[in-house]
């Protein structure tokens, strides 16, 4: 806990609670535990592994050079000039801020996420054919003339039904 | 035992960085491990987010991680159900069976 609380929580919530669980859900739904561990051993060519370690290299030592840089020079920029106002807390500050000046860019992730519900409703939604469910308008509009018919039932005759 | 510093958090990315590209470069099985990958990346540029913003004292990383936070958990969702569908349409999510658009 270097001072974001907030973000330490909501990270955790979303990763483990929501992303997580998608995940596992996904993975369970979709049966793909068969598949044999082949990593390293593809039958094709596998001239991507050495390209995809190089470059992670690659990009990992260019990261931390900019550590290093950040090491020997450590007053690159004024590092500890904390304007955060430590009377308040973390959660705080960041409402003030992200509710006042960041207030139309937290309602279009606001309308991002929307979108991302209803687009992963309307992908995984199918229609399946020849599952009997009931129809609640065909239920609400039914009346008595259509359901109940008063017949006079003669003696040893009965009644014939016509459905 | 050293201070936890800025370089920590930084060095913490960047493990976390090269372990999502290298996932995405090296798994030949399904395709769920390069969204985790992706998501990977995306939670090391977080964490250098809210490492520079708490350093250099400016709220605007923390924000800044809000937004990146939530377009990542609407993409992995949008990218899972995609990932369904294909599944339901073609049996297999294998990286190297997804050859039907030849490019």
């Amino acid at each position: 806990m270097i001072g974001a609380e907030f973000l330490g929580m909501i990270m955790l919530i979303v990763y483990v609670g929501a992303v997580a669980v998608l995940f596992l859900f996904v993975v369970m739904m979709l049966n793909v535990a068969q598949q044999k561990n082949q990593w390293f051993a593809s039958k094709e060519s596998s001239g991507h592994i050495p390209v995809g370690l190089i470059i992670s290299t690659i990009i990992f030592f260019e990261l931390i050079i900019v550590i290093g840089g950040w090491k020997y020079k450590p007053d690159l920029f004024d590092i500890n000039n904390n304007t955060n106002n430590f009377s308040m807390s973390n959660t705080h500050s960041l409402g003030q801020v992200l509710y006042t000046d960041y207030i139309h860019v937290f309602q279009l992730s606001g309308m991002i996420l929307l979108v991302a519900m209803i687009g992963a409703i309307v992908l995984t939604f199918r229609k399946r054919e020849g599952v009997k469910t009931q129809s609640y308008l065909k239920q609400i509009s039914r009346e008595r003339s259509e359901g109940v018919e008063i017949l006079e039932v003669k003696t040893n005759k009965g009644v014939k039904i016509d459905d | 035992m050293t201070e936890i510093g800025l370089g920590h958090y930084l060095t913490l990315g960047a493990v976390i960085f090269s372990i999502g590209i290298i996932g995405i470069f090296l798994n030949r099985k399904n395709i769920i491990v390069i969204l985790m990958s992706i998501e990977l990346i995306l939670l090391a540029v977080n964490i250098n987010l809210v490492a520079f913003s708490i350093f250099l004292g400016d709220l605007t990383g923390q924000i800044f991680t809000l937004f990146i936070l939530t377009v990542a958990a609407a993409e992995a969702a949008i990218g899972l159900a995609i990932i369904v569908v294909y599944y339901r349409n073609s049996g297999t999510i294998r990286v190297e069976e997804i050859d039907q658009l030849k490019g």
